[in-house]
């Protein structure tokens, strides 16, 4: 039952009111990318053990998309962020790093 | 024999006398008393048979552990299987009667399975499945369905009402006993929100019963003083029977608090459930003690030691005239200074350790208590109850020195803390050399949302089996600090305890216990599980102690191995000559106890089990004969049944009358989202596979949206409302579901893009008005031209009719004459009941959604979840023409491309009648000669609506088929249930109307 806190409404919400959307900033494919190219956007998900971005719509609250980074083994989260971002904003990127000096980064 | 002492009992109020049944045999205990020490006060040594065995089995235990004690509880809608004796309170009138027995529990059949326990060895569960395959199905399984199991599952429905509640506090803290009070003093004093939750009806935890001394007084005053102080605040909640089920992500906690378990049908509800939310917890969950491995330790009359000295201390019970101890550790001597207190004879302590000379073994000598050091019981002998244990060297092989006659045996291996809720989320364990148990590694606790600890372990639940005061003080100021309290302890508790000495582990007694000794060492009491299992599990190679545990079924009986686990895993180590911290714990799950189904469920059942969507219509629909079906969480009449007619008639009838005259649907349920914005035809356009934007203001068009991967998701007529604003209808169940869709490319993909969405499904009722008559009936009611000139086939218009403000789409999904009206929702039911009422004069009669179903089919209409499951592109149903090819892209375009989508073998989507008239049966495939690579008959299609059409007097059925469209005209055979073929010839999906002139008229 996780909390996140919803950067739209700033309501801290919990997991019930969320629905989950999977990985976060995947680059769409779509007619003339390569048989590789789609089947990386469709298909290949990183999957980590550790700091993860993910997707999240407070379904059951405002209704946005929110993004989410987040350790899957110990379930800290780092920061919720909009979804009208391309990659991870800096000052969150700043904190994974500060807790998690092993991260390669965002990639 | 078990008896009740003449004096003390500090749980029991003598003056309150309550009758009770067991097995039918009426007896009697009193107030204070649990179900298994009023049995035990009764001499009822013998309670259950054991699951695989049938082997008589005791109480063994005082609380949650208890693996054998396990009964029926009441009867009927309060019938309740696998309660624990030893948690369950005595109250006046209760019934229990004891489980996996046949016929009775003092003679049962069964018991044959222990003759021949070497043929159920380890894994024989899995062993049985290998070969010959028919044992299994014809000898194996039937010998185990009759002969395992535990209680019966309830026949009626549950008479209780159950509820559950949100709550939130700053600190959680489990477990009344001494640490937990002074956490909670602690806490409370800091200005805390705090709650403290006591599994047991009682506060105090051992402390009282093993004769700790606070602050210069008994543990009793202390606790008392305490739980006074607590109760003057308002900032800290006390909850009795409250048991912490399980800890969940970022401070979530169930706490199932039994209310009327002791009170039944008092009124209230039986359980109420806490979703609690704590921003921190602290597990001051205490310790179980283990059971010790000699043969024949399950023996009714070898208990626990600890809980021996429960049963005198607390409610005056006496296990056993004559009880020997066996132990590793001081503590157990406790239990024999307790017998002796009581005026009970102790035979002997029999102390594996070669030397024991603690203030403990020191005080029951003084007592004139016989200590027999570095010895160890070889065996007990005796049936239904203990008569002696034979006594040997506990570094040998198990010779017998000696007999010693007792009634009871008391047991200690040593504690193990109840590390449950800081497991849970991914609290790590280390391994404790010198206690010999698995305790908190406090460098790896589980983690809150914010990276810190979620639960502090305290107490004996920490690994401080002793100094649980001090240790309590020091986790909950980590607590404090954590949540930003400031945390002072001034006056810290003086906790006396007597010194003990260390224990030395012991796994097997005695240490060279051969293999006829060790078949007869239990481990784990409610499933069988023998020391000779796991060592036999270690031979065959099961390494990973979750293997282990799944093989021999360790741990998995509804105790969950609170006795057995540790006992198991170093039986296994040793297997394997492996350290114990090496092979580890297996998985902590929740819930610690169980929790009651009802429970869970709490007031969702019954009506209120789901919430129900309605249309406008429903009131009408249900005084009309409305056979229902659910659609998603709407109810749609499936067909409207008149007197005497059955559900397949008055289907048949409806889809004729709107055929030759006229139909009335309630098509309200309907998905209807509005898009707008400068941006939403470019939007569309990307939505839907066809071209959306240059859809004219007042036309509509019928549209397919399809997933990434190219398959079709979802269906239906999108309206132009304006220059900058489009009306999408969607199918019934996916309004939301394609709304949420929307929303996801809008935010997440294109949001540079200038659209709003909103769905506005319940804002709006909708009829259908189909058939021959349609036309006749709208002019009638009047207020707008519905003519075929001013609003054309595929085109929309505002006006009123009959007084009512309407949207009118000439859109039709049955072939006939129709028009789609759309009324504010408040106004549907009287719209509705006007139309009926005007509709009478032209045959007007409402229709269900089976006659829509079979109208479409008929027409060849595709309907998504029929025609689609997820694998099927637009393009297999001949749906070619709804794709734009001047579209550079859209959702699926992509995914279509993909080499296997664009086959020529592709399933496609083709008509069939049968050559007899007949129906296809629901879910037929079309077979092909050959076997695939697993034996099954090859396919080459199958049916995806089929259909007795009233129209054609005839079976009708679309499906899919290799190559379908190319092959009209051929003859396939679908498959049957009863074996044979039904055969059916290829033909166009268009059995109805086929150059569609009855709409356009």
């Amino acid at each position: 039952m996780l909390l996140l806190e919803c950067p739209y409404c700033g309501v801290k919400a919990e997991e019930t009111e969320l629905s989950p959307g999977g990985e976060a900033h995947l680059k769409r494919f779509g007619p003339g990318s390569s048989d590789d190219e789609f089947e990386a956007y469709m298909f290949a998900r990183k999957n980590p053990k550790g700091v993860h971005f993910e997707r999240w719509r407070h379904a059951y609250g405002c209704g946005k998309w929110i993004l989410a980074a987040r350790c899957t083994a110990t379930l800290e989260v780092f920061g919720t962020y909009v979804a009208q971002s391309s990659a991870p904003p800096a000052d969150i990127v700043e904190k994974i790093k500060a807790k998690r000096p092993e991260w390669k980064g965002f990639s | 024999m078990s008896t009740r002492l003449k004096t003390g009992g500090r749980l029991i109020d003598r003056s309150a006398g309550i009758e009770f049944s067991f097995n039918g045999k009426r007896m009697r205990g009193y107030a204070g008393d649990t179900l298994a020490s009023a049995l035990l006060a009764g001499d009822q040594m013998l309670v259950g048979r054991s699951f695989k065995y049938h082997r008589p089995r005791g109480i063994i235990a005082s609380g949650a552990e208890e693996p054998n004690a396990l009964v029926n509880l009441g009867r009927a809608g309060r019938l309740e299987p696998n309660q624990r004796a030893t948690t369950t309170e005595l109250f006046d009138g209760l019934e229990a009667r004891s489980q996996n027995h046949w016929p009775s529990l003092d003679y049962d059949i069964g018991v044959v399975n222990n003759l021949a326990a070497r043929f159920l060895p380890g894994g024989f569960y899995y062993k049985t499945f290998i070969h010959p395959r028919a044992a299994w199905k014809h000898l194996f399984e039937p010998i185990i369905r009759q002969s395992a199991g535990l209680g019966s599952a309830p026949r009626d429905r549950d008479a209780d009402r159950y509820e559950q509640a949100y709550a939130f506090c700053d600190l959680l803290i489990v477990g009344g006993g001494i640490a937990g009070l002074r956490a909670a003093l602690v806490a409370g004093r800091a200005g805390a929100r705090v709650w403290l939750v006591e599994q047991t009806p009682h506060w105090g935890g051992r402390a009282p019963v093993d004769g700790d001394v606070i602050d210069g007084q008994g543990a009793a005053a202390w606790v008392d003083a305490a739980l006074s102080e607590l109760s003057a605040m308002d900032n800290v909640t006390l909850r009795l029977r409250c048991m912490a089920a399980g800890s969940y992500d970022h401070g979530y906690v169930l706490l199932d608090e039994k209310l009327a378990d002791h009170t039944p049908g008092d009124g209230r509800p039986r359980h109420r459930l806490w979703r609690m939310r704590a921003a921190k917890i602290i597990a001051a969950t205490g310790a179980i003690e283990r059971p010790l491995s000699f043969a024949g330790n399950d023996i009714p009359g070898v208990m626990l030691a600890s809980a021996v000295r429960d049963y005198v201390v607390n409610w005056a019970v006496s296990p056993g005239d004559r009880t020997v101890v066996v132990t590793n550790n001081d503590d157990a001597y406790r239990t024999a200074i307790a017998l002796r207190e009581a005026g009970l004879e102790v035979a002997a302590v029999i102390d594996a350790r070669a030397v024991a000379d603690g203030a403990l073994p020191n005080r029951a000598r003084a007592m004139g208590i016989r200590v027999e050091t570095g010895r160890a019981i070889a065996k007990v002998k005796g049936g239904k109850r203990v008569e002696a244990v034979e006594i040997c060297v506990a570094a040998g092989e198990g010779a017998a020195s000696s007999t010693l006659p007792c009634d009871a045996v008391a047991m200690s291996g040593g504690w193990s803390p109840v590390v449950h809720l800081w497991s849970h989320c991914g609290g790590k364990l280390i391994w404790d050399e010198a206690e010999a148990m698995f305790r908190p590694d406090p460098a790896r606790p589980p983690r809150h949302h914010d990276g810190s600890a979620m639960v502090q372990a305290a107490g004996a639940a920490n690994g401080a089996l002793r100094a649980a005061l001090l240790d309590a003080d020091t986790q909950v100021k980590i607590a404090l600090q954590d949540l930003g309290f400031a945390a002072q302890i001034p006056d810290i508790p003086a906790h006396e305890t007597e010194a003990e000495a260390p224990l030395e582990p012991v796994w097997i007694m005695p240490q060279g216990a051969g293999i006829a000794l060790r078949a007869k060492m239990f481990l784990d009491y409610q499933n069988d599980v023998k020391v000779s299992d796991v060592q036999l599990a270690a031979r065959e190679g099961y390494e990973s102690v979750e293997h282990t545990k799944r093989y021999t079924t360790l741990g998995m009986a509804t105790d969950q191995g609170k006795l057995s686990n540790i006992n198991g895993l170093a039986v296994l180590a040793d297997s394997l000559n492996a350290p114990i911290p090496q092979v580890g714990t297996t998985t902590f799950r929740p819930p610690y106890t169980p929790v009651p189904l009802g429970a869970l469920a709490g007031e969702a059942r019954g009506e209120i089990f789901q919430p129900l969507r309605k249309t406008p219509m429903h009131d009408w629909h249900e005084k009309n004969g409305a056979h229902f079906e659910p659609v998603g969480y709407w109810r749609r009449p499936y067909c409207f049944q008149r007197p005497g007619e059955t559900v397949q008639q008055a289907v048949e009838r409806e889809v004729r009358n709107t055929r030759a005259a006229l139909g009335l649907l309630d098509a309200s349920t309907l998905g209807k989202i509005i898009v707008k914005g400068p941006d939403a035809g470019r939007f569309l356009d990307m939505l839907y596979t066809g071209m959306m934007s240059t859809l004219p203001v007042g036309k509509c068009r019928y549209g397919l949206m399809c997933n990434e991967q190219g398959f079709l998701i979802d269906d239906g007529v999108v309206a132009r409302l304006s220059q900058d604003s489009w009306l999408c209808h969607t199918t019934s169940g996916g309004a939301d579901r394609i709304h949420a869709w929307m929303e996801d490319w809008l935010q997440c993909e294109w949001w540079d893009w200038q659209v709003f969405t909103a769905n506005v499904t319940e804002q709006y009722a909708q009829v259908a008005v189909v058939g021959p008559n349609a036309r006749k009936l709208l002019e009638t009611l009047g207020g707008m031209d519905v003519s075929r000139e001013a609003l054309p086939f595929m085109a929309w218009a505002d006006g009123t009719l009959g007084g009512f403000a309407c949207r009118v789409f000439r859109i039709s999904f049955s072939g006939e004459l129709s028009y789609e009206i759309a009324v504010p929702a408040g106004q549907g039911a009287a719209f509705w009941a006007a139309l009926h009422a005007a509709g009478a004069d032209f045959g007007a009669m409402p229709y269900g959604t089976e006659a829509l179903h079979i109208m479409r089919a008929e027409k060849g209409f595709i309907m998504i979840g029929d025609e689609t499951d997820g694998t099927i592109i637009p393009q297999d149903l001949g749906l070619d023409w709804a794709i734009s090819k001047k579209k550079a892209d859209y959702l699926g375009k992509r995914g279509q491309e993909r080499a296997f989508l664009a086959s020529a073998d592709r399933w496609k989507l083709v008509g069939f009648e049968t050559l007899d008239g007949s129906v296809i049966e629901d879910g037929a495939y079309i077979p092909e000669p050959g076997h695939n690579a697993n034996g099954q008959r090859k396919v080459q299609g199958r049916v995806t609506s089929t259909y007795l059409s009233p129209t054609l007097g005839r079976g009708i059925a679309m499906g899919l088929l290799r190559q379908g469209p190319a092959r009209m005209g051929e003859v396939v055979d679908f498959t049957r249930t009863d074996g044979g073929t039904t055969r059916a010839r290829v033909v166009s999906p268009v059995f109805f109307d086929k150059d569609g002139e009855k709409p356009n008229v």
